[in-house]
């Protein structure tokens, strides 16, 4: 099972390398990790997206609480939620499929950004499943380069995360 | 008051108390050496290698429940101080490790004794720091104290850079620390006592297991008291011998690997668990596939991740263990008249048959000389009173099958780590802390030799521990397991080119003895123990086929104990 971790991580150098080498020294999956500073500037927000049975998600949760520089933590796939994914996609585009393209984009609600005559930069937000839905649709065309931010979120209930 | 950081530093152990520091100087500690220099209040002992340091903060820590205190300088200093600081870890104890580091400039540059210490110690330490200012010096030992002594303990490394010991600060040494990411333990819900007594009532078939937690809450009396009141079978782990007297009739041994036929067999059979700060780790579970199959477990730990990590607890309870067995004890007290012997005599009848298999047994030989027998007669000698350090290997399971521990903390061996020249370190560590009780480290010539030095250091600070040395010329674990798995292959276990022991000891400036003869066993341990101001390096010629019986052997579960050969089980 996927599950989003949302971890408050104090905002201490050397924090990042504590949760990520938990995760590499007990064998646990990291199927993307995202970290920033939140609006309280001694906090940072760290969303890890895991993959686990129901055992080894809760020590995982156990694990990272352990951790000193950990001052709260929720798996935010337990209850309604919201997640979202950045992803940039440089392709090659001919004049014939510009137009096409724009229609996918569109439908996806996302961005061109016009590199050069012949290659372009597709934009987007969304869940991970709709940027691989995306990706899919862009299969016609040869993508140079991908970037995806890795997954951030919120819990889309009335609670929150306080240190 | 105005100080330098060395100054700082030294001053902040002072107010935490600390009597002593064992450490190694070398180029970035040497402000803080400078300052060790200036006052009289902190003593610092001198090891001839980190990795004693820690061994020795270790044992002056097991041994008095206090923090152990460490100062190492930077790349090397730092690096051989690992083992000794995951050995900690794994034991959970409480120790404080001080780190010099390169100037704060130098950092990243690969200076000359650069090593990234926060790194390389955080799978190994509870938490780490890294002390960018002077200001942060005293605050940040503070925390690292407070981390390293608090909830499950475990060792806190400050590593501090040799410019920021120079600077000047004004010193105020903070009463607490609070951390906000670092809460408080949990404490147990009345409801849950009160559900796990009731299951304590009803069972038929109960066992209490502890661990060393016990030993590090200091909860041995709160657990002695329920037992009797209860009236159940208690075993303790390999960490936690002496929590329940090794001669009370209720006692049915060390558990696990090595453990009791009767401790693994009334595990198995058991229908209630009650785990006190204890951890089911591989050593005492064997395997999990046939693990207790009919047991409810209650399991006490002030660690939440222990808690359903190897066996999923029924009724776990997440506070100190100590707090937790008192709560136990008083709601036994209001529930008195439940408590009925009757419903588990039957299985007491089933566990002195076990017990009857006499699973320790060994053959007596007047020829050679066996190591059990030698730890038979170290208890007799030193009246069970003594402290007993010891290294990795057979000797380390014949200490814990055969000395009979009565009290905590008086057994110190690194049972989770397994660390192999842990014995001398922790027993002068051990001896500095209690100058006049009787100190044995057990070992092995394997394991000796891996911190053979610090006799060195026993002989600078007149600290006369008694060394048992088992020599059976093999590593004698490992030729246990190649006979048993390996088809007899020896591959590199045999100890060629051994020193003369005696000589060495003598060297060292010390009385050494070498003993090969049963008959002269108990003599030569009556002479060593007379002599009270004089470290003796008692090498002891043993057996070099004996095994260490029973054994639960990899893959195999508590009911599928191999027994030594001869013995009742098979003659049966």
């Amino acid at each position: 099972m996927r599950h989003i971790i949302s971890v408050l991580l104090e905002n201490e150098s050397g924090a990042l390398s504590r949760v990520s080498g938990l995760f590499s020294a007990r064998g646990y999956n990291i199927e993307s990790l995202t970290v920033a500073p939140t609006n309280d500037p001694t906090l940072s927000r760290m969303t890890i997206v895991t993959t686990g049975d129901e055992r080894r998600i809760d020590q995982i949760e156990k694990q990272l609480n352990k951790l000193v520089d950990v001052a709260a933590l929720k798996d935010i796939t337990r209850g309604g939620h919201l997640e979202r994914e950045i992803v940039l996609a440089k392709v090659i585009v001919t004049s014939a499929q510009k137009a096409e393209l724009e229609t996918i984009v569109k439908a996806f609600n996302g961005s061109l950004i016009t590199v050069s005559d012949t290659q372009c930069i597709v934009e987007m937000s969304g869940s991970s499943e709709k940027v691989d839905e995306l990706l899919k649709s862009l299969a016609s065309l040869t993508i140079i380069e991908l970037a995806r931010s890795g997954v951030t979120g919120l819990s889309s209930d009335e609670s929150s995360l306080t240190a | 008051m105005q100080l330098t950081g060395a100054d700082i530093v030294v001053k902040s152990l002072e107010k935490e108390g600390v009597e002593f520091v064992f450490g190694y100087p070398g180029g970035a500690a040497l402000h803080i050496y400078d300052a060790f220099h200036r006052q009289n209040e902190v003593e610092h002992i001198l090891v001839r290698h980190e990795q004693g340091a820690t061994h020795a903060a270790d044992g002056y820590a097991r041994s008095t429940g206090k923090p152990g205190v460490v100062l190492v300088t930077s790349g090397p200093g730092i690096t051989n101080a690992v083992t000794g600081i995951a050995t900690a870890y794994m034991d959970s104890i409480p120790m404080v490790v001080l780190s010099g580091q390169v100037m704060k400039p130098l950092i990243g540059y690969d200076a000359f004794q650069e090593i990234d210490a926060v790194g390389i110690s955080r799978p190994c330490v509870k938490h780490n720091f890294l002390i960018q200012d002077v200001e942060e010096i005293a605050e940040t030992i503070k925390k690292a104290f407070h981390i390293a002594t608090t909830g499950r303990p475990g060792p806190v490394l400050v590593d501090i850079p040799k410019d920021i010991t120079a600077q000047v600060a004004e010193f105020l040494y903070p009463e607490s620390v609070e951390m906000r990411s670092y809460p408080e333990p949990a404490t147990a819900q009345p409801s849950e006592i009160v559900t796990a007594v009731e299951a304590m009532l009803n069972a038929k078939r109960p066992v209490v297991y502890t661990g060393g937690g016990v030993v590090l809450a200091h909860a041995q009396e709160g657990l002695r008291d329920m037992v009797k009141t209860l009236g159940f079978p208690c075993t303790n782990t390999l960490m936690g011998l002496g929590a329940y007297p090794h001669d009370d009739p209720q006692f049915i041994g060390m558990l696990g690997m090595h453990g009791t036929y009767e401790a693994n067999m009334t595990m198995f059979e058991s229908d209630l668990i009650i785990a006190l700060g204890a951890r089911f780790d591989d050593r005492i579970t064997g395997t999990l596939d046939n693990f207790a199959p009919n047991a409810k477990v209650i399991h006490v730990d002030i660690d939440p991740s222990v808690i359903d990590k190897n066996i999923k607890a029924d009724i776990p309870i997440v506070a100190d263990v100590k707090e937790v067995i008192n709560a136990f004890n008083a709601e036994l007290g209001r529930r008195r008249e439940d408590i009925n012997p009757s419903l588990i005599a039957n299985w007491w009848e089933k566990i002195r048959a076990w017990q009857g298999l006499d699973s320790f047994w060994y053959e007596k030989s007047d020829t050679i000389i066996k190591p059990q027998f030698v730890v038979e007669k170290l208890h007799e000698v030193t009246g069970g009173e003594a402290y007993v350090t010891s290294d990795v290997g057979q000797h380390q399971m014949f200490a814990a099958q055969f000395y009979g521990f009565s009290d905590t903390h008086k057994w110190i061996n690194s049972g989770g780590l397994g660390t192999m020249g842990f014995g001398l370190p922790s027993a002068l560590g051990v001896k500095i802390a209690h100058r006049d009780a009787d100190v044995a480290c057990i070992t092995g010539e394997g394991s000796i030799q891996m911190c053979i030095q610090e006799l060195a250091t026993c002989k600078q600070y007149d600290l006369p521990v008694k060394v048992i040395n088992l020599n059976n010329r093999y590593l004698g674990m490992v030729r246990q397991w190649q006979e048993f798995s390996y088809e007899k292959r020896y591959s590199n276990s045999y100890m060629d080119s051994l020193p003369d022991f005696v000589a060495l000891a003598e060297a060292y400036g010390h009385v050494g003895m070498q003993i090969d003869k049963p008959g002269d066993v108990e003599g030569a341990l009556r002479e060593a123990f007379a002599m009270k101001d004089r470290l003796v390096f008692m090498d002891f010629i043993t057996d070099q086929q004996e095994n260490v019986y029973p054994m639960i052997e990899s893959g195999k579960g508590h009911s599928e104990m191999r027994m030594r050969p001869g013995s009742a089980s098979l003659a049966e």
